[in-house]
């Protein structure tokens, strides 16, 4: 068994500690217990199952630093662990940016560990693929899909006296369906903390009526149309923005958020609906409320009201800076509304909907441009209606063009860890046609 | 927005590069990579309690991966040593067909009775899922090779050379950046040597010893007036070679357009850097691209992801039966297209081979991991599509009878499934160089190095930018460009491939983290070609003012 009680973390990590020698040392000692089954032409195709944990010490004299990892922890692998390590930090070159372990910190109770979620068994993935497969076929429909969770735990030490310990579960499910004439598919992903919230039977029902939804796609003219984009849509994009929240790339002038060798915080750039924030907190997206630095994570407010409110700032480039660090976001939450998926429709005049964006690459990171196809359940809307389902778009478009075109914010939905809404948006820019289904 | 399976090395210039952390193994010291590991007697002995046990439980057929997989990374910026990382990661994975169905199970217990528990799991994994298998595997003959061995040819061995020495190269690069106007410099060089030991049922007892290394580099220029930057990344390739792949060496360097400097088998990364910074400062001002049709020149480190993209993926045989499809996706390029012996995928100069034995690929092994023997052989020939990749449990539905030895896994942990060998387009045949191919182009671009990539899941529709673009007037090279991606279609792309220069200016192009699979799984990969010219397709102008 890979997942530690807090007291077992913290009996190993202090036996590794005191046999440190070094000005300071940093112990992080992690562990999983993670399943998987996937499946595909509507037979189960592979499952496994994975056990891992291994400590990480850190050493540093002065400013030189040695890492050294191990996965056995008896008195002797600790003693041969710490030693390793101080003696890579000896020969390593200084690090004019490493900053020391941190001293004693308070962090709040994580909400991030469901019993349910560890107790998953290989008996219920193989039914999670079976609920997923049988109507599929019942539709002359084709599954492939994927199950992974996990449990795992990390814990924290170090010689100032600095300890944090959290475990947590997750799982995450994606199929997607296709007819089997080959010209109609649909997708679903879910991710939970909690397994109980999780309906295999549920989520493959809306991807397969998506496939048979989205036969005989029609080509319409690739151009600006108002969008509707479902939350994994919307995120894909939103990823763009979230990884330029950094103060360091934008004073550094090499970043969207860079602006006359500062930076754009306190600037409005989008839309002043849009509110982003990370809470470790949340009882839909919950996180560890640390992270490997050692750092608390608290609620932090990214763009408020269209502004940008925080950059995340290191423990390096804040001393540098004069400010105090603000950790990476664990998470994204971004506000949403009270309208429906079909409230959206209904109050589109011509439009399209967007199940999910693929393949997308970054064109310039001055403006944040991303290219992309749509994919998996593409239709068009006329007169508050899905009227038929349309070919595939590649579309080249920036979030911050994205969320100053914001039409209307609808309810949020749990994705990949992140709550996103609904997101109605006009003049999304679509440039070419894809025969891809 | 989760990191926590990737380490990211921010500030690698467009599409921060992303580590896929499944690769690290235990950290180590530098003397430790250098070490013998366990011996091949004792490899052998623990390969035959695998294959026993699984023959005693009722295996049809077992193998057996006895895997030490070491990696060096080295991080840089400007004048300062970000990481060094050196890792090991050593283990057993088995593979078994119980009633026709695989099981595959891993350990890092390389004992036999860690080796027989594992083995165990892996019939039992069998055991259970062939509840829900339709159709029982069946595997295309391989010829017992008995005891043998292979190793990539290798001149340096990059285990034997300081850490110091490698340090030094990329802050030398780092600063014959910095001295000629580049900002910012991010540089790293990545080493990989896998120690593979495979025993299968078959009789096969196969010792490999794979080196690779990838040098790289991204230069950033910043215009602090204009609210500017560009950045302009290496020329290098990533190489199935030693650490002679940093020599330099003047006889290995080619000439592109506007005098550009591009590098074969040998690479010369401060050289590099020092022209990366000057185009950088050039890319600020360039002048923005006006849409419209052009003929492409497109250099083989560019050209080699778009082969990639649009040839290795699509003609992926699990990728055209379904097997992928809630990952990466399915293929245009279907079975009936393949039966028809007359599908176009290319105009009639396009032949296009894939080889798992070029000297210097990223692919390059004797054998692959299911222990057949590796070889050449055509996926489009005279631009027509005439075969897939395909491995020992999938050639029975091409009605083929031998594997073409195309199977990989990333590591001893991971089942090793069908991976895309090196892909390449041959070079033409009559003597053409790439000045003479500019000369011949009324209104052109020429793009090398490589950009940003998007492709649709079934490999149709298209949109790749580069690293430098020039454009091409009349015959001559007019100046540089910004803001270039073309668009296109797979099959009208490739049947506008109108010339392709002489053998003279080959080389290989190569991707370091392909990823595949759930749980997804990395291999590198090469892709060799000359620089060929596109005729007639779509630029679009990627700049926008926000």
């Amino acid at each position: 068994m890979a997942i530690y009680t807090e007291e077992q973390a913290r009996k190993i990590m202090e036996k590794a500690l005191s046999f440190s020698k070094a000005d300071a040392c940093e112990i992080n000692l992690s562990g999983s217990e993670s399943g998987n089954i996937r499946y595909a032409r509507n037979t189960v195709s592979t499952s496994g199952h994975r056990s891992n944990h291994s400590m990480v010490v850190q050493s540093n004299f002065g400013k030189k630093m040695g890492t050294a990892t191990i996965d056995e922890f008896d008195d002797e692998s600790l003693k041969r662990v710490v030693a390793r390590s101080e003696e890579l930090a000896k020969l390593s070159p200084e690090n004019p940016e490493f900053m020391g372990p941190l001293g004693p910190q308070k962090y709040d109770e994580a909400i991030t560990f469901v019993e349910a979620t560890a107790d998953i068994s290989p008996d219920f993935r193989a039914e999670v693929a079976n609920n997923s497969i049988e109507p599929a076929v019942a539709k002359d429909v084709t599954a492939a899909g994927f199950l992974d969770d996990a449990s795992s735990f990390s814990a924290m030490i170090n010689s100032k006296g600095l300890f944090a310990y959290n475990k947590e579960t997750g799982l995450k499910f994606t199929v997607t369906m296709r007819t089997n004439d080959g010209t109609g598919s649909g997708w679903v992903s879910r991710d939970f903390n909690d397994v109980r919230k999780f309906d295999a039977v549920e989520a493959s029902k809306v991807a397969i009526d998506k496939a048979i939804m989205s036969k005989q796609a029609k080509a319409i003219e690739p151009g600006k149309y108002t969008v509707i984009l479902e939350p994994s849509a919307g995120l894909g994009l939103l990823n763009g923005l979230g990884y330029d929240l950094d103060a360091r790339k934008a004073d550094e002038g090499r970043s969207f958020m860079s602006k006359d060798g500062g930076t754009k915080q306190g600037d409005k750039i989008v839309d002043e609906r849009v509110n982003i924030w990370s809470d470790p907190l949340h009882p839909e997206v919950p996180t560890a409320t640390w992270n490997g630095s050692g750092q608390p994570l608290k609620k932090t407010s990214w763009i408020e009201n269209g502004v940008v409110k925080n950059l995340a700032y290191d423990r390096f480039w804040a001393s540098k800076k004069g400010v105090e660090p603000v950790p990476y976001a664990s998470n994204f939450i971004m506000a949403g509304g009270d309208a429906s998926l079909d409230d959206l429709i209904k109050s589109t005049k011509k439009g399209i909907l967007v199940t999910r964006l693929w393949y997308i690459r970054s064109v310039d990171p001055q403006t944040l441009l991303y290219t992309g196809l749509t994919r998996d359940g593409t239709f068009y809307i006329e007169n508050g209606v899905i009227k038929y389902p349309v070919k595939n778009f590649r579309f080249n478009e920036s979030p911050i063009i994205m969320l100053n075109n914001l039409e209307t914010l609808g309810k949020q939905v749990r994705v990949d860890g992140n709550l996103i809404p609904y997101m109605k948006i006009r003049d999304f820019t679509f440039t070419s046609l894809s025969d891809a289904v | 927005m989760k990191r926590r399976d990737f380490m990211q090395m921010s500030g690698m210039g467009a599409g921060a590069l992303l580590l896929p952390t499944s690769l690290m193994g235990s950290n180590i010291d530098a003397e430790a990579l250098l070490a013998p590991g366990m011996d091949i007697i004792e490899k052998k002995r623990m390969a035959n309690v695998a294959l026993n046990t699984a023959k005693s439980l009722g295996a049809t057929y077992a193998d057996a991966r006895i895997g030490r997989y070491l990696n060096q990374y080295v991080f840089t910026r400007e004048d300062k040593v970000q990481n060094v990382v050196n890792t090991e990661s050593f283990g057993i994975g088995i593979r078994v067909i119980v009633n026709g169905t695989w099981g595959f199970a891993s350990t890092n217990d390389v004992s036999a009775d860690g080796v027989k528990k594992a083995t165990e799991q892996a019939a039992n994994i069998a055991k259970a899922n062939s509840k829900f298998q339709k159709e029982r595997v069946v595997l295309a003959p391989v010829a017992s090779q008995g005891d043998v061995s292979w190793k990539t040819p290798i001149k340096k061995d990059f285990k034997s050379i300081p850490v110091s020495e490698k340090v030094e190269l990329l802050l030398d690069a780092n600063s014959a950046a910095l001295n000629n106007g580049a900002n910012y410099v991010n540089s790293a060089l990545f080493m990989v040597n896998e120690q593979k030991y495979f025993a299968s049922t078959d009789g096969s007892y196969i010792d490999q010893d794979v080196h690779r290394i990838w040098p790289t580099f991204g230069v950033t220029a910043i215009d602090q007036a204009g609210g500017k930057f560009k950045t302009r990344q290496a020329m290098s390739a990533p190489m199935g070679m030693g650490y002679e792949y940093l020599d330099g060496l003047e006889s290995e360097k080619l000439v592109g357009a506007n005098g550009l400097k591009l590098y074969r088998n040998s690479y010369d990364i401060v050289e590099d850097a020092k022209i990366a910074a000057e185009q950088a400062k050039e890319m600020l001002t360039a002048k923005s691209v006006d849409p419209g049709k052009y003929d492409l020149v497109l250099e083989p480190n560019h050209l080699g992801l778009t082969i990639h993209e649009s040839v290795g993926h699509p003609t992926e045989l699990d990728r055209v039966l379904g097997y992928e499809a809630n990952y990466a996706g399915t293929s245009f390029a279907t079975i009936d297209k393949w039966k028809s012996k007359n599908f176009k995928y290319g105009s009639d100069i396009v032949n296009i081979v894939a080889d798992k034995t070029q000297a210097g690929s990223l692919g390059a092994v004797g054998y692959d991991d299911e222990g057949v023997p590796c070889k050449k052989w055509d996926i489009i020939r005279n631009g027509v599509l005439v075969n897939y990749q395909a491995i020992r449990d999938q050639v029975k539905i091409l009605d083929q009878n031998e594997s073409h030895g195309c199977c990989y896994a990333q590591s001893w942990n991971d089942v090793q499934f069908q991976r895309m060998p090196n892909i390449s387009l041959e070079a033409g045949k009559e003597k053409y160089s790439v000045q003479e191919m500019i000369k011949d182009v009324e209104k052109g671009i020429y793009i090398a190095g490589r950009g940003s990539y998007s492709i649709d899941q079934q490999r149709y529709n298209f949109q790749f930018g580069g690293t430098v673009f020039y454009e091409i007037k009349n015959g001559e090279i007019v100046g540089m460009l910004n803001d270039v991606a073309y668009q296109s279609n797979t099959q009208e792309f490739w049947n506008a491939c109108s010339k392709i220069c002489d053998k003279d200016d080959y080389r290989l192009f190569g991707s370091f983290f392909d990823g595949k699979g759930q749980p997804s799984q990395i291999s590198a990969v090469s892709h060799g070609s000359s620089t060929t010219r596109f005729n007639g397709i779509n630029v679009i102008n990627t700049g926008r003012t926000v």
